[in-house]
């Protein structure tokens, strides 16, 4: 059956900067603002602009992804004609290869968009937390009657060079793209959310396919060389939270965003629901010692002792005694009397030992690894921290 | 999972002591601690039973039940094969008033309970509160070759104001009912039913079309009493927790109930889990100034003022400097800034403004109606 647009969700990616929380995910399925996975943001955006047919790509432990997803029905996405896909690279008779760039992920699925025989086809990425419409922006791009249109968003100039800048002229038509520009012409970013006349594309990937030097990534093959032929491309820009959460700090900060005072992004709101899989679970309870401030707790959580600042997921226990600061704690996980909790996050279903301190300052001489964490102490999923373990801010807590 | 029974839950009985609760909703849609409602627990049962089919007999007020089932996707009864049936009353050329009582309102549902392929039919009321599968009870039933086993609990205290037409049984040594007393004054026996019970769907046929045969319109009173000894009729016993809601006190105090642990964890088993309708509201968010204790809060609740010995249900707002006291405020209700409360049930929607003060007592809770503002 034709559709008028479809959606490709690229949720590849490892997530390799969110270290030991991607160890057993795809960085989509990581748990963000209480009762969400980052995935549940495009996914519902998809919803709310009314576009019901999604594929997502991914090639990284697809499992946690898959059960999650389920059949789309938390979505809204169990439907009758399109709905919900994982699509992971697959064998063929003579032929079968991994996903090598963003753009071969659709190239290699191209028979499942044509399914839908679409006029054009939304390209997102499984990464990223915003509310958007894209109704909008379609309708921008068919008023345009451009070959393809790329969602901006104004970032600080002196971030510019962290992003791929799009440099357009007064109509907003790109004129050339850079990939982190070490001297930026504009602060217009790209959020990786692309929308294409699928036969053109699908023209393009087909030659970029060709190419056995190209890496078949949009930005670095595609989009170049269709500005390169001269076709007509559209920045789109958009106005509104909108946070890469691909680094530790930044999914860190991102949740502590929902606790500002107003919130950088209102989840609550009616006319834009975010969905998300439910896990049946009582509401939370609050003890008689219990001290909340400032803070998200969700339902199914238990909270004896001191909370504040930080977002509680649903499920998860702080016990008598206990203090939770500047935190993250996943759903499921555990914090035991007495322990101490400052700007971490704790991994899904962990248990923090009877008087731990996670997040303490620095001891005298101790040095620890934190590339990734900066100052955040980060407890993997599934890791039991024994009673009375001091871990400084920045640590890591790991199997192996 | 067993597949050899389908269950048939009654709903819809009005009962005064509920006062305004039930104004404009069956007792089996009345809210239920936080995020769920009555009705939910005993479907949930079922469904944890591994039960496929299951008939409800809607009867008065049944809109605000209809409108939390749907299809009965929550429950994972919105299915090919079976599913969840809703059996309002409906005119045929038998029948051309509302049920008359649970006899009739089975009798109108023959065409259900006939298409059911099960060898076994659970029958249930709608206004008790528990977390079992029925697994344990039908071996019992098929072991004792009973025709007919009740599930019970033991309960020795008695308040006359909060009774509302319990069921009494008397056993013997066997566990077998030698009598039984219905709506006692004074109770007898500290054998109370829990409203369901389990029975061979042909027995349950002929049962009805008989009772139906002879005018009859009571099921409790005119069939279980009076063929209580020429049947074999069977007690199951129930040690785990069961909270009936009989009256506005009880409302009360099955929900406070929720602040033990000890019947947290016995009502919220996670091996069998209590489904419900999803609403997708955002993870509760507490002020700067909040302060909350020993107290149950769903989800989209915002708290900036005091909360104490409190049942939040979904949607709650709590505005600065109010200070809120042993009350359960029910979806969407939304108080103020520097209002007091104190032994209040607020029904959906309520609005309190700015400054007011309001109050109950313990054992006689106020109650508020839905969508009143104050």
């Amino acid at each position: 059956m034709k559709k008028k647009i479809v959606a490709m969700l690229l949720a590849g990616g490892q997530g390799s900067r969110l270290g030991v929380l991607t160890s057993s995910m795809a960085k989509p399925a990581v748990p963000f603002g209480g009762k969400y996975r980052i995935i549940d943001f495009p996914l519902s955006n998809c919803v709310n602009s009314g576009i019901d047919t999604v594929g997502v790509l991914t090639q990284y432990r697809p499992l946690a992804l898959n059960s999650y997803l389920g059949t789309g029905q938390y979505w809204d996405l169990d439907r009758l004609n399109g709905g919900v896909f994982v699509l992971p690279p697959y064998m063929t008779a003579d032929d079968g290869r991994w996903y090598s760039g963003t753009a071969n992920a659709i190239y290699q699925n191209r028979e499942f968009v044509d399914q839908y025989d679409p006029d054009y086809v939304l390209v997102l990425s499984g990464d990223h937390i915003y509310k958007m419409d894209y109704s909008a922006m379609l309708k921008y791009h068919t008023k345009m009657n451009a070959a393809a249109t790329i969602a901006v968003l104004p970032v600080p100039w002196e971030e510019a060079h962290r992003f791929g800048i799009m440099n357009t002229d007064a109509h907003n038509r790109i004129t050339s793209f850079e990939e982190k520009p070490k001297e930026p012409k504009s602060n217009n970013a790209s959020m990786g959310i692309y929308i294409f006349n699928w036969k053109l594309l699908r023209a393009y990937m087909e030659e970029d396919d060709r190419n056995p030097d190209s890496s078949n990534d949009f930005g670095k093959n595609i989009i170049p060389a269709m500005l390169g032929n001269g076709e007509k491309m559209y920045a789109y820009p958009f106005e509104g939270y909108w946070k890469d959460v691909g680094t530790v700090q930044s999914l860190w900060e991102a949740n502590m965003d929902l606790i500002a005072d107003p919130p950088l992004l209102k989840l609550d709101d009616p006319s834009w629901r975010i969905y998300s899989k439910t896990m049946s679970l009582p509401a939370h309870v609050v003890g008689k010692n219990a001290e909340i401030r400032n803070s998200l707790v969700t339902e199914g959580s238990v909270v004896n002792g001191t909370v504040r600042h930080s977002v509680l997921f649903g499920g998860s226990v702080v016990e008598d005694g206990a203090f939770v600061e500047d935190s993250v704690v996943f759903p499921g996980a555990v914090i035991k009397r007495g322990a101490r909790i400052t700007k971490a996050i704790i991994g899904e279903n962990s248990v923090i030992g009877e008087n731990c301190v996670i997040g303490g300052p620095l001891r005298e001489g101790e040095k620890v690894d934190n590339k990734l964490t900066g100052d955040i102490a980060l407890i993997g999923n599934d890791i039991t921290v024994d009673d009375g373990v001091y871990m400084p801010q920045g640590a890591i807590a790991s199997v192996n | 999972m067993n597949t050899s029974a389908f269950g048939l839950i009654y709903t819809g009985e009005n009962n005064p002591k509920m006062r305004d609760l039930t104004a404009s909703r069956a007792v089996a849609a009345l809210p239920f601690g936080g995020r769920y409602r009555c009705i939910d627990f005993i479907l949930s049962n079922l469904v944890n039973t591994g039960i496929t089919s299951v008939g409800l007999i809607a009867q008065k007020n049944y809109h605000s039940l209809m409108d939390h089932l749907g299809a009965g996707k929550e429950w994972d009864l919105h299915r090919k094969r079976d599913g969840l049936f809703i059996l309002p009353p409906f005119l045929t050329k038998d029948s051309t008033e509302p049920y008359r009582g649970s006899t009739d309102a089975f009798h109108g549902c023959m065409g259900y309970v006939r298409r059911c392929p099960s060898q076994y039919i659970i029958i249930s009321g709608s206004h008790t509160i528990f977390n079992t599968d029925f697994r344990a009870m039908i071996e019992q039933h098929i072991d004792t070759r009973a025709d007919i086993t009740i599930m019970y609990n033991e309960d020795p205290f008695f308040d006359p104001e909060d009774q509302n037409k319990d069921l009494r049984l008397y056993l013997d040594g066997d566990g077998r009912v030698t009598s039984m007393e219905y709506d006692p004054y004074r109770p007898g026996s500290n054998y109370q039913s829990c409203d369901v019970m389990i029975m061979d769907k042909a027995l349950f046929e002929h049962l009805v079309n008989d009772a139906h045969a002879r005018g009859e319109t009571h099921f409790i009173r005119e069939v279980l009493m009076k063929k209580c000894t020429s049947l074999k009729v069977f007690g199951w016993r129930y040690d785990g927790v069961v909270k009936r809601l009989n009256s506005v006190a009880s409302y009360f105090s099955a929900n406070m109930s929720l602040l033990d642990p000890e019947i947290r964890k016995d009502l919220f088993n996670p091996k069998t889990p209590i489904y419900t309708k999803v609403k997708d509201e955002v993870s509760a968010r507490y002020g700067a100034d909040a302060k909350a204790v020993n107290s149950m809060l769903a989800d989209g609740c915002e708290v900036y003022g005091s909360v104490e010995n409190c049942i939040l249900f979904r949607g709650v707002v709590i505005g600065k400097g109010s200070v809120v006291k042993d009350s359960i405020l029910l979806q969407g209700t939304t108080v103020g800034e520097n209002v007091k409360l104190d032994h209040v049930i607020m029904d959906k929607g309520v609005t309190i403004r700015d400054g007011r003060v309001l109050a109950g007592y313990d054992g006689f809770p106020m109650v508020i109606r839905k969508n009143a503002t104050i």
